[in-house]
């Protein structure tokens, strides 16, 4: 059960690079990964990629598969038709390093941009009590194997380069709503979210979303909602005078 | 035009907009025609200024309501009748601008006519035509904020076509009575409350704000609903405008005398 | 040399998985400037992959439990091969290391009164693993990669630098260490993206670079799985124990045969999945070994009620420590009752409802559904034997974590000695934490009391230089495929020295490994340096091939089938042989050298942690003398 694909791989760096075209044999129950691997050990050993754990767990193997950014291992042969070139790119919205492998340092820079957890000062481990209820929002979002997909497709950053600067990208603004809704997190982001990281970027057009390979309600579960707690601050006079006269410490 | 395709910074030179193979550009195009044709039909209907109400039945479509203009039809105008009869101010001018913005700021009605209207993005991974984008962080596009207001305008108005609606199981003649159109006004009416209560502004109101669920059980709940019906937006945004659409063109056709009223009780 | 970059560090971690970020924090805190070293993205590590749960004797879902239990429940899972000492610190320090997570910002699931919930699991007496749904491991190394970046925040305040205290250097990988008058003194290593060199100075060096699964054909372990930080020790002139005892986890996917050896986590069988044969037979029943009769359920009836009423029953024979399970499902497939494709039936669709397996499963559904097409809310998994675990490693003194060499440290799998002859699951999450930390702070008090700091040879660097660009030089002679080579070697692994070994067939594979050492030499890449996957392999492989060496000799000298080493010709355990460790040393680039040590007895009142009759099964006569029941008799 083998047949043979046409494969077409960017091959290059950043200085050149062109649409390579290969033969392959592929065969059933198999992946676009196990495609370039079987490239790499035959006919391009110095095909550059990065891969890892080959489970969809590690978020290492993102690339762009007939133009969709990807996960290789995560995209099995059989969705293709037998006949269908398949056309394999690096990412387009970071720098590329060689072949299919690109520099992801954007998303490190914007990680340490967003204030860490900040636990009350006063509270001991082990006597941290939360309720699964209270945890399951920011769960959600810690499933994220930062595979940078969505940092990828956004058009925030992939069509304009300038934005760069100001806008932290879905993955880092779902880092904040997940601190944002910690029951235990005593940090003030909302404002900065707005002010500081780009949020007011985001058009939810919800390509984010659309990429997303752990499936995390992204636009729906954490932008927009974090968009609401911005309004919340920042735009919602009733809000704001109710504050005022009942003195609410938050929720 | 684009940083994609002109490989700035170090990116993969790559020229292609898009290396899509699917047909990306089907959705984009359907919401241009979904959204245009409703756009004419309402614009066509909001200053038609017939045709509006049912009398014998006191169906009254959900365009006209409620009926605030000095050119209303009596019967039609259960709120008082304020507004000068031009031909420029159509009769429910009071509350149609209102459902119009809560629409328009809708975050899902914004990625549709982003999408398709803009092309900012068209759809995921194709190049956007633009030179320069900064999103919602300045005027005008900053006033989608305000989308809470236009929810909260939206309950209100919401609450008003529930009582067309049940006012029209009156007939004109004082008794009661039911027909297709009853069916079809509170249909309308219930879809309109799920499209209202499954804003994401209302998620957020209702529950979404809260840190701490577990000290809050009520609203939790009630959030948990909200968020249910929440993942049916979208397909709520546009079932209500066809509904709408088809509620006010019944009433229209009756109204105009095209089809008679389908009776089921009186 | 001068394309050379250097750098100089007070602390330098090989490895960003669990014990090397746990490791790096701690060195840190005690005021070291720390670099840490990752042949992959920062955040990617293999501990990604750990599903179940991190043990530790918390007792917030069962307050009988305590570290005394855990204790107990490790040496039986290593069949008392263990390093007590290390069994110890893990079990008393664990929960410590877990709350601690949570103060870096992990989120566990809760129990109803919001403490850390905790799950069974195969071997554990009570629920001990804490967890988050079936993704444990992405939390634990999300969080610790959080928790140095805000470390680095805090650096950033008080230099304006993120990097002045703790870096990393990411797909960067090490291929020598230096050693100057018998102490460490640095690391050399090249950029995998730019292939230029670089040197670390530093006179502490924790490994914490993981196991060894890639010299097997099935495997869970990804690539980066080459047994770096065993190799480097070795050649260092550090010791590695217990090098024969790998641990083959009992259920891995076994099609599509592109993702044949990944993980399909204990949990399942923990929530209830039961395994079946082709016959529908649940034969695990017939596979209790007489040491674990009393503990393990002898009908369906009584296993089924365990799950609900632990207390009064007695656990199914699934949960059973992961050797006997992949040794019961080794028979099974070979006594012509498997599956299609060569494994047998893990079943969950009919024991669960589809919404809970969704709920508490949810890693796994995705995995079945999106890679192999199976929806395991409806049909059985398939699932065989895979390649998991070493619990061989550096040999290391218990409280610091140092090797036999002054300034080398090593923690996690890399390292030796805790688990015996068989981890249990969930025991490697809380190991990184606790023994990750001790290297890191045994690291920096080294670093405290040394004097001068031992300088790098330029001579050393210069060899070290030479060899990694060796497999270029050897294109002109017509040198191997690494690709080539490499298959052999975990072929020859994986048929000769796998789960079952006979004298014979290893003593073959010490042969064939001979011949694949020659050809490791000479074995030659195309193209340029920058992100080169050939030569980068060429590189790894002589590591690949110096464990393979260890595992087999160490696998053939060994007379006996203990936890994860099952001799066919030596089938039962031998109480002449659990005090007798296993110890290799390397002879060159490609040879090792074994020797056999004595372990250290337990400490008296550990040792009167057992009854007697449980340690008779294990313990040789003459050995029992120390026990309280003895003494009492005495008495």
């Amino acid at each position: 059960m083998s047949h043979w694909q046409h494969f077409r791989v960017w091959r290059g760096d950043s200085e050149k690079g062109e649409l390579v075209d290969y033969p392959v044999e592929v065969n059933e129950g198999e992946v676009v990964l196990d495609i370039i691997h079987r490239l790499q050990q035959t006919e391009a050993n110095d095909l550059a990629v990065r891969w890892n754990c080959k489970a969809g767990k590690c978020g290492s193997c993102s690339a762009e598969i007939n133009g969709m950014p990807r996960l290789m291992c995560m995209t099995r042969m059989s969705t293709f038709a037998e006949d269908e070139v398949i056309t394999v790119t690096p990412l387009r919205t970071f720098p590329v390093i060689r072949d299919l492998v690109t520099d992801v340092s954007f998303n490190y820079t914007k990680a340490r941009e967003i204030p860490s957890f900040a636990p009350p000062p006063d509270l001991a481990p082990g006597e941290y009590r939360m309720q699964q209820v209270d945890v399951e929002r920011s769960q959600e979002f810690r499933k994220c194997i930062e595979c940078y997909l969505c940092q990828n497709t956004c058009h925030v950053v992939r069509d304009h380069e300038e934005n760069k600067e100001n806008f932290a990208g879905p993955r880092y603004l779902m880092r904040i709503a997940e601190l944002d809704m910690h029951p235990l997190d005593t940090a003030d982001r909302q404002e900065a979210a707005q002010e500081e990281h780009g949020l007011g970027y985001c058009n939810i057009t919800k390509c984010c979303t659309e990429v997303c390979p752990e499936h995390i309600k992204i636009t729906d579960n954490a932008l927009i909602p974090l968009k609401e707690r911005v309004v919340d601050r920042k735009y919602d006079p009733l809000i704001w005078l109710g504050n005022k006269i009942f003195k609410r410490s938050g929720a | 035009m684009s940083s994609t395709t002109d490989a700035s910074a170090g990116r993969a030179q790559i020229a292609a907009r898009t290396l899509r193979t699917d047909r990306w550009w089907l959705p984009p195009l359907l919401n241009v025609v979904g959204l245009g044709a409703w756009v004419l039909y309402a614009t066509v209907r909001a200053f038609m200024q017939e045709w509006y109400f049912v009398t014998e039945y006191n169906y009254l479509t959900p365009f006209y309501s409620p009926c605030v203009s000095v050119g209303c039809i009596p019967e039609a105008a259960h709120f008082g009748r304020i507004l000068p009869d031009v031909w420029w101010l159509p009769y429910a001018a009071l509350t149609l601008p209102f459902l119009l913005l809560f629409r328009l700021t809708c975050y899902y009605y914004r990625k549709a006519y982003y999408r398709s209207f803009w092309l900012s993005p068209p759809a995921c991974a194709v190049a956007e035509p633009h030179r320069r984008y900064t999103g919602e962080t300045r005027f005008p596009l900053l006033g989608q904020n305000l989308h809470r207001y236009f929810f909260y305008a939206a309950v209100i108005i919401s609450i008003i076509n529930t009582y067309d609606a049940i006012l029209a199981f009156q007939k004109g003649d004082g008794s009661f009575g039911l027909g297709l159109g009853n069916i079809i006004l509170l249909g309308n009416v219930i879809l309109l409350w799920a499209y209202t209560i499954s804003c994401h502004s209302c998620r957020s109101i209702i529950g979404g704000r809260l840190n701490h669920f577990s000290k809050h059980p009520l609203r939790y709940k009630a959030w948990q609903f909200v968020s249910r019906l929440n993942t049916k937006h979208m397909q709520l945004a546009w079932t209500t405008l066809a509904t709408l659409a088809i509620t006010d063109f019944y009433v229209m056709a009756v109204s105009a005398g095209w089809i008679p009223d389908l009776r089921i009780i009186n | 040399m001068s394309e050379i970059e250097r750098h100089e560090f007070d602390v330098v971690v090989i490895g960003a998985g669990g014990a090397g970020l746990r490791a790096a924090i701690e060195a840190r805190a005690r005021g070291k400037r720390t670099a840490i070293i990752s042949k992959s993205l920062f955040g990617k590590a293999h501990t990604v992959m750990a599903e179940g749960g991190c043990a530790a004797a918390m007792g917030n879902v069962n307050p009988n439990d305590n570290w005394q239990v855990h204790y107990r429940d490790t040496m039986r899972g290593g069949k008392f091969l263990n390093n007590w000492r290390m069994a110890e610190l893990h079990a008393k320090e664990a929960p410590d290391r877990v709350w601690e997570l949570e103060t870096y910002g992990a989120l566990f699931d809760r129990t109803a009164d919001g403490k850390i919930s905790q799950r069974n699991f195969g071997g554990h007496t009570y629920p001990r693993l804490a967890h988050v749904g079936d993704r444990t491991g992405l939390e634990l190394i999300r969080t610790l990669q959080q928790k140095i970046v805000s470390l680095q925040q805090e650096d950033f305040k008080a230099t304006g630098d993120y990097e002045s205290n703790i870096r990393v250097f990411h797909e960067c990988t090490i291929t020598d260490l230096h050693k100057t008058d018998g102490k460490m003194s640095g690391a050399f290593g090249y950029y995998r993206n730019t292939g230029s060199f670089v040197l670390f100075s530093a006179p502490a060096v924790v490994l914490a670079t993981g196991g060894i699964g890639k010299s097997y054909q099935v495997t869970s372990n990804s690539w980066e799985y080459t047994g770096d930080g065993h190799a480097l020790a070795l050649r260092a002139g550090a010791t590695l124990i217990n090098m024969e005892f790998l641990q083959f986890h009992p259920t891995g996917m076994v099609w599509p045969p592109s993702v044949k050896g990944i993980l399909v986590t204990e949990s399942v069988r923990g929530d209830g999945g039961v395994l079946r044969n082709s016959e529908g037979k649940r034969f695990m029943f017939d596979y209790i070994p007489d040491v674990f009769k009393e503990q393990y359920a002898t009908s369906e009836e009584e296993a089924d009620r365990w799950y609900t009423d632990p207390d009064n029953n007695r656990r199914p024979p699934e949960l059973l420590p992961r050797d006997e399970v992949a040794r019961a499902i080794n028979s099974e497939v070979k006594a012509g009752r498997g599956s299609p494709h060569g494994g047998v039936f893990l079943d969950i669709a009919s024991r669960l409802s589809p919404e809970e397996i969704q709920k508490r499963l949810p890693s796994m559904y995705h995995q079945f559904k999106e890679l192999a097409d199976v929806d395991i809310t409806k049909e059985p998994m398939e699932v065989g034997p895979t390649c998991h675990y070493v619990m061989g490693g550096v040999e290391v003194d218990p409280d610091s974590g140092q090797s036999t060499v002054p300034g080398l440290f090593a923690a996690g799998e890399c390292s030796g000695g805790m688990h015996g002859s068989n981890r249990l699951g969930g025991n490697s999450l809380s190991d990184l934490l606790v023994f990750g930390r001790r290297a890191g702070l045994g690291a920096a008090e080294y670093v405290d009391a040394l004097g001068a700091r031992p300088a790098v040879h330029e001579t050393d660097v210069e060899r070290a230089a030479e060899r990694a660009l060796l497999p270029f030089s050897s294109a002109t002679d017509g040198g191997e495929n690494p690709f080539v080579v490499q298959l052999e070697l975990q072929k020859t692994m994986n048929d000769l020295v796998g789960i079952i070994r006979k004298a014979d067939e290893m003593e073959l594979a010490l042969k064939k490994l001979e011949d694949i050492a020659t050809r490791t030499r000479t074995v030659s890449v195309e193209g340029r340096r920058e992100f080169n996957p050939g030569w980068h392999l060429a590189l790894d492989l002589r590591n690949m091939l110096l464990v393979s060496l260890c595992v087999a000799k160490a696998a053939l000298e060994r007379q006996e089938s203990r936890g994860g080493h099952t001799r066919d010709d030596f089938p039962v355990m031998d109480s002449d042989w659990r005090h007798v460790l296993l110890v290799c040393s390397a002879l060159g680039e490609d040879n090792i050298n074994l020797t056999r040590k004595e372990q250290v007895p337990m400490r008296p009142e550990l040792f009167d942690l057992f009854e007697l009759d449980e340690l008779k099964k294990y313990y040789t006569g003459e050995e029992l003398g120390g026990h309280r029941a003895d003494q009492g008799e005495k008495a």
